[in-house]
């Protein structure tokens, strides 16, 4: 139990680096192995945040001879190992993970199973999987940098799979430059802070920062790309061609990766930068509000014009982030305003965070129905689809039920944390609560047009013969439509337990300092 | 398009002397510049001197692609097992608890300017050797992989 | 005059960042665009060693060490090579999607391999 963050990165690593030697003995033993690795991978995610939410933040220091001990003997006081440092807010990216990681496994162990290069599929899949994790729980600002590129790197790979058409192959080709030079200037940006102050743990570097012209430079650096790897609107270019192109299931995961660059984002302002930016909180505040309506009203206005469905889903994506990025703008402007922070500041962060967990489910869950659709009738074009909601009723309920969920209507989760932002930012600026609500009656409009135009009408001759999709991806839509449907009909223990936590692991910035540096 | 006799007998001369010095490099990672990566890398590049003056169908028969794909996966179970079994004593994940402690790799040595001692410093050369078969392997899949795209272009 | 020759690297660090920067905006072959990429990543990575130099320092291993005062920092040596790494995967992969781009449209010409729009 001890050892639960380092498991959280091995064994997704174990399971990819077997994966040649197993795929020689056929395709059951290979499925078998990914099921019982992804299976492992979620479960000792799901214990490491219910540890994490009960006890409180899990430190671990690799190589050293005992895990938790952070600050050696003959250091003086310096940590000087790479160290995982999970708090409130990395447990529920952790719990977001190990759920989308789980579903796109179920799902796509029969709908990849006819293309060849499985063992390279896989082994990617779990490398992507592994580095998501290792972004989300590492308190090293290196080892983050290693990991997002293990991410995007494998993520690059799984977008071009599909090299018999040559589309994908120059959508991956796009995400791999911009991820690389996204993460070469984050790692500028650590030179610079490593040269000035000889540290490259967060808290450390927390604790030494001063607001220098050069740390102003890195703090720059630090922002633009991670907001780039997101998807926020002026640097968004690369989403609906890597979404649209790569294989479904490989979709629903490259959405949690981009939440774990949203994560960094905060980590980077709330618990780097928190302390320093004292008197420039509203500014920044203003930025991630900026960046985030622009995404809303960009993503959606251009979502309603596509003709591809994986892609208007790409800008819907594009959309959403914009309400993560609006919410915690607003908690973010108010840090220092006392009263403000807790009569509605924490209420729109918390709308923020809920909604990170909210759009990788309701999200997933539409990407794998997209998926399902392509797998039954070969074609993404709404033009051409028509008629099958007859044939595939449970594709259709699922995609209902992400539709509803993503629109912002009562029973279904979007409503709850939609909700949470709309009331707080009102109170903080109500021009934009109205645009936001705007933003969610487009994205509605937008989505019975897709549903309307895919399932409903005569059915057409050509997809006579479409039939329902295999159980094995019907498993893994259900999986994630029923945590869609119970977070949505009761988001309050949800919110206690696992948002507030996370909310106060980001506005109470001290916390992540003294849990390594001690008590200060 | 064959390359000349010179260039050829120099290559298969040249191969074996490229292969020693990646794994001395390899080897002596912990005392002298070097390691993993740099000692594989070494190593590739004999492969691909190999590579480039021999044709990919004479060269094939010797630099297999299957043997390449199993050196890197031996390499890369060699060091997840490596930090894995750090865990089995107690320590926390890579902890290198061969150093100082009796057996391979653990004779101790001063802090400061010494000649330097090869049975030396535990877990890191292990994870060296393991690094170093996996570069060998990547770097020459990769190769042998770009090659035979080629292949097929009749240039 | 003396003074200034510690800005020399980073001056070098900037000149090669802009070259590949400037490649990779402004030239048409997908090559060319991966070879600006590749000394934006060389500009990086001497950026990063040049941080770490410390005045009349040796190289920071024990064996045989001659005498001297301090050792240049290792730590980012470290990073350096973590980097290299990186980078040399990088481009194999994205040098192999050129080559499958080659294969399905006949040509490097980053205008008309540009079907995904809107």
């Amino acid at each position: 139990m001890r050892h639960l963050p380092a498991l959280l990165v091995a064994t997704p690593l174990f399971a990819a680096f077997f994966m040649p030697l197993i795929g020689r003995a056929g395709q059951t033993a290979r499925s078998l192995w990914v099921l019982l690795a992804s299976v492992a991978t979620s479960t000792v995610g799901l214990l490491l945040a219910w540890k994490v939410f009960t006890t409180g933040t899990v430190l671990y220091v690799f190589g050293a001879a005992a895990a938790g001990q952070a600050l050696p003997m003959d250091s003086g006081g310096i940590p000087i190992r790479i160290i995982f440092e999970v708090d409130a807010l990395s447990a529920l990216m952790v719990v977001i993970a190990s759920l989308s990681s789980l579903a796109v496994t179920l799902y796509s162990l029969v709908a990849d199973s006819k293309s060849s290069g499985q063992d390279g599929f896989y082994s990617m899949l779990f490398l992507l999987v592994a580095g998501i994790f290792g972004m989300v729980s590492t308190g090293d600002l290196f080892n983050f940098f290693v990991f997002l590129e293990i991410t995007s790197l494998s993520g690059a790979a799984l977008v071009a799979f599909r090299i018999d058409k040559g589309v994908a192959v120059e959508a991956g080709l796009k995400y791999a430059l911009l991820s690389t030079v996204g993460a070469l200037s984050i790692l500028i940006a650590i030179g610079i802070l490593f040269g000035q102050y000889n540290a490259l743990n967060i808290a450390t570097l927390a604790a030494r920062l001063q607001f220098t012209m050069l740390d102003k430079v890195a703090l720059a650096l630090l922002i633009v790309p991670l907001a780039m790897k997101c998807g926020a609107v002026p640097m968004h270019f690369w989403t609906p061609d890597a979404y649209s192109t790569a294989p479904s299931s490989i979709t629903a995961l490259l959405v949690v990766s981009s939440q774990a660059s949203l994560y960094g984002l905060f980590r980077i302002l709330f618990s780097l930068y928190g302390d320093v930016l004292q008197f420039s909180w509203l500014t920044f505040g203003w930025f991630l509000i900026i960046l985030g309506v622009l995404s809303m009203f960009v993503g959606v206005t251009m979502a309603i014009l596509q003709k591809d469905v994986k892609r208007l889903m790409a800008y819907h994506a594009v959309s959403q982030t914009g309400y993560m990025l609006l919410g915690v703008g607003v908690g973010l402007a108010v840090l220092g305003n006392r009263e403000a922070l807790d009569a509605y500041g924490r209420t729109a962060m918390a709308g923020g965070l809920f909604h990170i967990l909210n759009h990788a489910m309701y999200k997933g869950l539409l990407f794998l129905t997209a998926g399902a659709i392509f797998y039954r009738t070969g074609t993404r074009n709404l033009n051409k689809l028509g008629g099958l909601g007859h044939t595939m009723p449970w594709t259709m309920v699922f995609f209902m039920i992400g539709a509803l969920a993503i629109a912002g209507i009562p029973p279904f989760n979007g409503f709850a944390s939609k909700l949470l932002i709309y009331e707080s930012v009102f109170r903080f600026n109500p021009f934009l609560s109205i645009i936001a609500m705007i933003v969610s009656i487009l994205t509605l409009a937008s989505f019975v047009k897709v549903f309307h135009s895919m399932f409903m009408g005569a059915p057409k001759a050509e997809y006579a013969e479409a039939r329902e999709v295999p159980k094995s991806m019907l498993i893994g839509m259900g999986f994630l439509a029923v945590i869609v449907v119970v977070t949505g009909l009761m988001p309050r223990p949800f919110i206690d337990h696992m948002i507030t936590p996370a909310v106060n692991a980001l506005v109470d910035r001290s916390d992540y300092i003294v849990a390594i540096l001690g008590g200060k | 398009m064959k390359m000349t006799k010179i260039v050829r007998s120099t290559a298969n001369t040249f191969a074996p002397f490229c292969l020693i010095f990646g794994l001395y490099v390899v080897v002596h990672g912990h005392l002298s510049p070097g390691g993993g990566f740099q000692g594989g890398a070494v190593m590739a590049t004999g492969a691909a001197l190999l590579l480039v003056a021999h044709s990919y169908q004479d060269i094939i028969s010797l630099i297999r692609q299957n043997t390449m794909k199993l050196c890197e996966t031996i390499g890369l179970l060699m060091f997840i097992t490596a930090g894995l079994s750090a865990l089995t004593t107690g320590g926390a994940f890579l902890r290198n608890w061969m150093a100082h402690n009796g057996g391979a790799f653990a004779t101790p040595v001063a802090f400061g300017a010494n000649p330097g001692v090869l049975a030396s410093a535990g877990l890191i050369p292990i994870l060296n050797i393991a690094v170093g078969i996996e570069v060998l392997g990547g770097l020459t899949v990769i190769l042998l992989y770009m090659l035979s795209g080629v292949k097929e272009q009749e240039l | 005059m003396i003074r200034l020759l510690w800005a020399f690297p980073f001056i070098t660090v900037a000149i090669l960042a802009v070259i590949g920067i400037d490649a990779m905006l402004f030239k048409r072959n997908l090559i060319k665009i991966l070879m600006g990429l590749g000394l934006l990543e060389a500009a990086v990575n001497l950026f990063l060693v040049a941080t770490g130099y410390r005045q009349s320092g040796i190289a920071p291993i024990f064996t045989n060490a001659p005498d001297a005062p301090q050792m240049v920092l290792p730590t980012v040596q470290a990073l350096t090579l973590t980097s290299i790494v990186i980078g040399v995967a990088t481009l194999a992969m994205m040098l192999s999607f050129t080559m499958i781009i080659y294969k399905k449209y006949g040509t490097v010409d980053s205008q008309q391999i540009r079907k995904l729009k809107g």
